[in-house]
């Protein structure tokens, strides 16, 4: 919109510049007016001058306009091409203020307006040019905001500023992130090489990312050739190469040769095809019949008959390539020239590497606990029906999903996301626990010896259930949000983090454990689980009803499968089809694991976590990769050790 | 008792066939609209909307008189989102609906199914979502963007706006961010960005575990330069990538993310209020601020209710079904070859200003645009170019940059400029 | 249908069927359908009258859907649904392989599927290659010079994977130029995968759910595999433009649509009286009882474990057949062909149909997808409940569902078991004593001798 108005506008401002300038006492309006094409274009390479005529204007309400400028807050009336700050007060309509008085200046209807909408690069540029006006600002936010603003954008103007700012600082933490971005400043704009070597010296053993970001620009290299032996004596350089070796292959410092213009280029296939057709001479290439040209050698042949002849420019010889890049010296050489700098950068930067690689193993390490707890709160439910019973319901995942749907309507009725997640919890396990007894008294009951039947009757009652949430809900993923205090992430060190969401996943998933050990272990339901389990008739003659206790335990790990969706929900996403995703691995947890053990299950969430990220670890750019060799190895793993890490004795695997 | 089985199953098959028959009758009037998006299945979620749009628009047609005197009637199949039974649903659609046009396909994958029968039958298709290229199809006219339409300014924009020096190109595996990537991989080297601070990760469909992934983006920042993620993430899967990023504190303003597939629509499955500032580059958002786009806002929430939101592919259909509409007038027929002759050059305004023209490669030329997430879950427009026409064939690949498309003057959609011959006449399916 | 005298859960009967069988000197043979045709002097197709029944029934479908085809006749039966009748009869050939395999050896397999798909890549492969390398030959004429096989080869591997950002051939595609050897790997690749995994599985005894959960997870891992461009099979585009045969470019689609009909039909026919004659002899008994009582028959001296690897394999191959003739209609594979969830449906498929019957297979496979088509295509009407219209797009996947949990239920023996109320077959009174662990099964018939 901005773009089709442009002309127009700047035929106005023409119009009304002079009435503008004669009308208005020189101030902040007029230096915008000046500025306006630029302010219009917002585009960050222009930007530049326009918010350096504002931050050096000197004038009080440049720091107001600079940042209601960032904010978005600056508009265009239409009409005459005068800026104002505009506050939306009804449905269409704006309330201007004046930029230099702050009075009110009436109301507009918002197409009377140009919103002016710098970007994030734009932004980024004015909060560096508000750095000098907020460094001593009484806000202490505002002060936090610019040390933010110098750490995302720093340049040279920034040191002084800073350092000017240290002495009056009153806050002693905003004293002492002042203290440290002085220092990190002066590693990259400090005058002399001493200063510069000292600061770096300060860091040594500093893994913070914001000191990795200064320190390796430092380090940065250029890749170059030179004659003779020797590189120059006035590079600072970091390394020679030689052609051949693991950081240089022959072929890359040949082309670097080439580049440089040192010596004659390999000739590529196109080129040389082109070279041949070039010549065709009566159905002849230097006297070679066009025919005979379907091989790569004859073509070969062909070309130094051309090169023989002078109709073609000469390819380099295998010898003459060994001898060039003989006669040079490949090496890399730092941007920075001083060498005393570079060394204490390489000098602090290798003093951290082993707690920086520490660190990041760490941090996959509780990645890898995560992801177990998640496969472990989404087996749990699995273990017992499964694992306790010998049910096989492919419906599991399908009881996830309703857990998940479950928050995403008690989010709908009850707006306060703490409250909402209160009651869904326990109302997620009331649904699916309600959801697993039906289906244990319709279907499952009359299917107890027949195994495999089982499986192909919840498989039916899955792909219904999944379909039925899609007529529901719709196919759209559906919102469902975690509480404020769930934002956000534990954040240990640059390097070490892990969300809050995530952590609560893993304390749920111990909840459980907790519970399911106190139920099986120390209450009537679970020592008659237990009895019904090993022995339903001998159960049954002590008094036990196994119906009703098959009914309980399906119900419960159904119930619990409900509670997982909605941690599942809260962390991923709420789809019909959320359940398929955790099917299979669900099974594959509980069966690596070894039935029958709740143990085993952990056991099993926790190899398959820390597997499957210790191959996305070997292999970054592939996650799906990663999924595919974790499932292989499960398998595999599966033949030789079909009971499961930790197998019941007496029991075959199939029983 | 075979022999009844086998004559029940005659039987019921002999029906089947017949009730397919009977509908193949052929008239003239109605004009006849096949609408070939998935009703159910996984990429229903995207795809209903697209259908809903298409019926609207045959609507507001049929209100304003129909076509060349005719009703136009649509009709409607299910491919499942499965993609051998795309091209058994056009197959039905142009031989037994005998419909006059095709509009529909989300996917890559359901494009390439559908192709050898388009161009076996000589149907039409209109395709209205953004794609990776590589790709002329004579049978197929392309609404939605080419790479050098939607990719490379956004990477354009990333480069001098937003100053990135190091590139994180996250995608779902599959072709449209693998050719998407590769294409920006090689545009990004010739923009002197060297290999080492171009890092590629590839996760499968609806893969929510992302925490590894957002730390080692993080990560890249230790070396001092400005880090920028370009994802054509698809999906679901972009719930739980923008959930993780919201976690652990990636503001735009540390690592904007540009995303080439998140749409209003997609928002609508997410709390924004922590993701203000990341970017997404479409031809359309629905914020666009012009009278035609409110009046089709308008229409569509009419049909559809409130909380609906319109988004890119849809703004495709509506231009492709109006530029067809316009073609088949001047054509003064619905036959495929006349239609498409009177395609080339077509005109029609875009919902955000400005001209679309239907060039002889059978893409358009738009306007690019950039828009910022808002807390509402809308886009903030803060950057749109002049009309882009589209490319088929990327200057960025070494053996696409010597191909060209042109059907109205060559002929061809597969032309090497090198030996000045047509490499194919049919597409690469 | 009579039935012999085979294995139930009393040991005395398995011990005197299978020690019959295994010498050949049972008292009378019964008269029956998997009796034991080597011992007897009457023929194979005679023991199994069905057998003859069930070829004369297909010879007279494929020659009406031939009469009423566009390609070779009245054009009464669209092109298209000719092409659904041909996929119809390849996915009958797999659902046999599924009914030889989970309905007569017990071994619910999660993974044929998978091995339908391999057949299909396997010749797909080949389709690929040698239409680009016709496409390409054709445009390298017009260049001034020859083409070298370098730039043949190059062009053709830059044409088919150009579409997923490669242009180098993976070495999967070593065999593709040539047509012998890629459909001997139609055959050579699932056999060989069923081979290993079958051998690994059954060697470590694993059984019942777990297997089935093993070759799920198989296919899951197979499915994720090909996923990735990586794997060199194009990723999630797969395979595609397979309708186009090479060389045949001037034959009508209508006409090839015919002869991969004939085709299918041959296959079917063939894979038919294969089962037949696997489950008649004294192999069959052995199978029936291991599905039956794995443990007793092992005890008899029987390789369980080689006989299960068999069947495997021999179904694993028959699957990748159905598939080399099943992907060429189809027009397109990929991986989302094999997810797990194909296989799972191939299952409900014999289920409904009825276990343990060949015929059953049929049915249900023809039976269900056909339904499904129908269904899904939108022709099907939609059902005005009052406040509420049933559209069947919506609820078809519902209605699948719960006829699922309802034939489990209550029709354990599928539709097959209708052709058992027609022959006044009735269950024997077994006051109340069960079959034993698996009672879905054409065991009530054999338990009736």
């Amino acid at each position: 919109m901005t773009r089709h108005l442009r002309p127009l506008l700047a035929a106005l401002a023409l119009l009304l510049a002079p009435l503008a300038a004669a009308a208005q006492t020189p101030g902040i309006q007029a230096l915008l007016q000046e500025n306006r094409d630029l302010i219009e274009e917002s585009s960050r390479r222009s930007i530049g001058p326009a918010i350096d005529a504002l931050a050096d204007s000197g004038l009080p309400e440049a720091q107001t306009v600079m940042e209601r400028w960032q904010d978005r807050d600056l508009y265009i009336r239409e009409s005459d091409g005068r800026f104002f700050f505009a506050e939306e007060t009804d449905d269409d309509a704006y309330t201007l203020t004046d930029v230099a008085t702050g009075e009110t200046a009436g109301e507009v209807p918002d197409d009377a307006l140009i919103q002016l909408r710098p970007n994030g690069g734009i932004r980024k540029m004015i909060g560096a040019a508000l750095v000098q006006f907020q460094l001593s600002d009484p806000d202490p936010a505002t002060r936090r905001q610019a040390l933010t603003a110098i750490g995302r954008d720093a340049e040279a103007s920034h040191l002084a500023a800073l350092r000017k700012s240290i002495d009056s600082e009153p806050d002693a933490v905003i004293r002492a992130a002042k203290e440290r971005l002085e220092r990190l400043l002066t590693i990259q704009f400090g005058e002399s090489d001493e200063e510069r070597v000292n600061a770096i010296e300060s860091f040594r053993g500093d893994t913070d990312m914001d000191v990795r970001a200064t320190l390796n620009p430092i380090l940065a290299t250029r890749r170059s050739v030179a004659p003779g032996d020797d590189a120059p004596a006035d590079l600072n350089v970091a390394r020679t190469l030689r052609p051949g070796g693991e950081a240089l292959s022959e072929e890359e410092a040949y082309g670097l040769l080439v580049d440089e213009g040192l010596a004659q280029p390999r000739i590529s296939r196109d080129d040389r095809r082109a070279a041949l057709v070039a010549n065709i001479d009566a159905g002849q290439v230097a006297g070679v019949r066009v025919s005979t040209l379907d091989t790569e050698a004859a073509r070969d042949t062909a070309y130094a008959q051309l090169a023989s002849l002078g109709l073609a420019e000469p390819t380099a010889t295998e010898e003459e390539v060994r001898a060039a890049l003989d006669a040079h010296t490949f090496f890399d050489s730092y941007f920075e020239p001083s060498v005393a700098v570079t060394q204490a950068a390489e000098r602090a930067l290798s003093s951290i590497e082993l707690s920086v690689a520490t660190n990041r193993t760490l941090d996959l390490a509780l990645d890898a606990l995560s992801l177990a707890s998640i496969y472990f709160l989404a087996a749990i439910g699995l273990a017992i029906t499964f694992g306790v019973m010998g049910v096989i319901n492919m419906a599991h995942g399908e009881f996830i999903m309703m857990g998940a749907y479950t928050g995403y309507v008690v989010q709908q009725i009850v707006p306060d996301y703490t409250l909402s997640i209160l009651i869904a919890l326990p109302l997620a396990f009331a649904v699916t626990f309600a959801a697993g007894v039906a289906m244990e008294r319709l279907v499952i009951r009359w299917l107890y010896h027949r195994p495999l039947e089982t499986l192909l009757a919840t498989f039916g009652i899955s792909i219904a259930l999944q379909q039925l949430a899609k007529n529901i809900f719709g196919t759209q993923a559906r919102p469902l949000t975690s509480p404020d205090w769930l934002d956000g992430a534990l954040v240990i060190n640059d390097i070490v983090s892990i969300s809050y969401i995530r952590i609560a996943i893993f304390v749920l998933a111990l909840v459980f454990l907790a519970v399911f050990l106190f139920i099986m272990n120390r209450t009537r339901l679970g020592l008659e689980v237990r009895a019904v389990t090993q022995n339903p008739r001998m159960a049954a003659s002590m008094g036990i009803n196994p119906d009703r206790i098959n009914m309980l335990t399906f119900g419960l790990g159904s119930g619990i499968a409900g509670i997982a969706g909605v941690a599942v929900g809260l962390y991923a996403k709420v789809t019909s089809e959320l359940g398929q995703d955790y099917i299979v691995q669900s099974f594959m947890t509980v069966v690596v694991g070894g039935v029958g053990n709740i143990w085993g299950t952990l056991a099993g969430a926790t190899l398959i976590g820390f597997l499957q990220k210790g191959i996305e670890w070997m292999n970054p750019s592939n996650t799906l990769a990663a999924q595919t060799y974790m499932i292989l190895f499960i398998i595999l793993f599966i033949q030789f050790r079909p009971r499961g890490i930790i197998a019941l004795r007496g029991r075959a695997a199939g029983d | 008792m075979s022999a009844t089985k086998s004559t029940l199953m005659g039987a019921s098959l002999l029906i089947l066939a017949l009730t397919g028959a009977a509908s193949a009758q052929e008239t003239e009037c109605p004009v006849k609209v096949g609408v070939l998006h998935s009703l159910s299945g996984t990429m229903a979620i995207s795809e209903t909307t697209l259908k809903d749009t298409m019926l609207l628009l045959i609507e507001q047609q049929n209100e304003n008189g129909g076509l060349l005197g005719c009703e136009i009637e649509p009709v409607v199949v299910d491919p499942a989102s499965d993609w051998p039974l795309f091209a058994e649903k056009a197959r039905e659609l142009l031989t037994v609906h005998d419909v006059d046009v095709i509009f529909g396909n989300w996917t890559s994958v359901s494009r390439k199914s559908v192709l050898p029968v388009i161009e076996e039958l000589n149907g039409l298709l209109f395709y209205p979502v953004q794609y990776e290229g590589e790709e002329s199809s004579k049978n197929v006219f392309y609404t939605g963007a080419a790479p050098n339409q939607q990719a490379i300014p956004a990477t354009d924009y990333f480069l001098e706006e937003l100053g990135v020096e190091k590139f994180a190109l996250l995608g779902t595996d599959y072709v449209y961010p693998r050719t998407t990537n590769n294409i920006l991989e090689s545009y990004l080297k010739s923009k002197g960005i060297p290999e080492e601070d171009i890092f590629v990760n590839y996760t499968p469909f609806g893969h929510s575990d992302w925490s590894k992934i957002v730390s080692d983006v993080v990560a890249l920042g230790a070396d001092g330069k400005q880090v920028g993620v370009i994802s054509t993430i698809n999906g679901d899967a972009n719930v739980g990538f923008y959930k993780e990023l919201a976690a652990q504190g990636v503001s735009a303003f540390d690592i904007p993310v540009v995303a080439f597939s998140v749409g209003e629509e997609e928002l609508s499955g997410l709390d924004t209020s922590n993701l203000v500032g990341h970017l997404a580059a479409w031809n359309y958002f629905q914020s666009a601020d012009t009278e035609a786009n409110e009046e089709w806002i308008a229409a569509w929430k009419a049909k559809m209710g409130e909380d609906r939101v319109t988004n890119d592919p849809m703004e495709a259909h509506y231009i492709g079904f109006n530029m067809w509409v316009n073609a088949v007038e001047e054509a003064g027929t619905t036959d495929v070859d006349a239609v498409r002759e009177a395609m080339y050059g077509q005109e029609f305004p875009n919902l955000t200003g400005g001209t679309a023209v239907m060039l002889p490669n059978h893409h358009l030329a738009k306007p690019v645009l950039i828009g910022e997430i808002t807390e509402d879950g809308q886009f903030d427009i803060v950057s749109q170019t002049e009309e882009v026409p589209g490319d088929a064939w990327t200057d960025f690949l070494p053996d696409s940059a010597v191909l060209k498309s042109d059907w109205q003057e060559l002929g061809c959609g597969m032309y090497n400029t090198q030996n000045e011959s047509c490499v194919q006449i049919k597409s690469n399916y | 249908m009579p039935a012999d005298a085979a294995v139930t859960d009393k040991l005395p009967h398995v011990s005197s069927s299978v020690r019959k069988y295994l010498g050949g000197s049972g008292g009378q043979a019964p008269r029956d359908r998997g009796g034991a045709a080597a011992a007897r002097p009457r023929g194979f197709f005679a023991n199994n009258p069905s057998v003859l029944i069930f070829i004369a029934c297909l010879a007279v479908f494929t020659l009406a859907v031939t009469i009423l085809s566009e390609g070779l006749g009245l054009g009464i039966i669209s092109t298209s649904f000719v092409k659904t009748l041909g996929k119809t009869l390849c996915l009958c050939l797999v659902a046999i392989a599924m009914d030889l395999v989970w309905g007569y050896c017990g071994i619910l397999s999660l993974g044929h599927f998978a091995f339908f798909g391999l057949g299909g890549y396997m010749i797909g492969m080949w389709l690929m290659y040698e239409r680009t390398r016709l496409i390409v030959v054709d445009s390298l004429a017009n260049a001034p010079l020859p083409p070298t096989p370098d730039e043949v080869r190059d062009g053709i591997a830059t044409q088919i994977f150009g579409v997923v950002g490669a242009s180098d051939f993976p070495a999967v595609w070593a065999f593709a130029h040539s047509l012998p050897i890629q459909l001997a790997l139609v055959v050579i690749v699932p056999g060989l995968l069923a081979l290993v995994f079958g051998w690994l599985a059954f060697r470590s005894r694993v059984t019942g759910v777990y297997l089935s959960i093993l070759t799920q997870a198989m296919t899951l891992a197979l499915a994720l595999y090909l996923f990735q461009n990586d794997s060199g099979l194009r990723g999630n585009n797969g395979l595609s433009g397979l309708q186009n045969l090479p060389g045949l470019e001037a034959v009508p689609q209508a006409l090839i649509s015919v002869w991969f009909l004939w085709g299918s039909a041959l296959a079917l026919g063939l894979g038919y009286v294969l089962a037949a004659w696997v489950v008649s002899g004294k192999l069959g008994s052995v199978i029936r009882g291991i599905r039956d009582d794995e443990a007793r028959v092992r005890f008899l001296g029987y390789p369980v474990e080689g006989f299960k690897l068999f069947i495997f394999t021999l179904t694993a191959v028959i699957a990748g057949i159905a598939g080399a003739l099943y992907y060429p209609q189809a027009g397109i594979i990929n991986p989302a062909e094999i997810a797990p969830i194909a296989s799972i449906y191939l299952a409900v498929w014999v289920a409904i149909g009825g276990r343990g019957r060949i015929y059953g297979a049929v049915i249900g496979a023809a039976f269900v997808s056909l339904l499904s088509t129908w269904f899904t295509g939108g022709q099907a009407p939609d059902l005005p409940l009052g406040i509420y219209t049933v559209q069947w797009v919506d609820w078809w996947l519902v209605l699948l569902g719960l006829s699922f949990v309802l034939v489990t239920l209550f029709a354990p023996k599928g539709i097959g078991g209708l052709f058992d109320l027609v022959s006044h077959q009735r269950h024997p009174d077994r006051h109340g004593a069960d079959l034993g662990p698996d009672m879905g099964s054409y065991r009530e018939q054999e338990a009736q001798e």
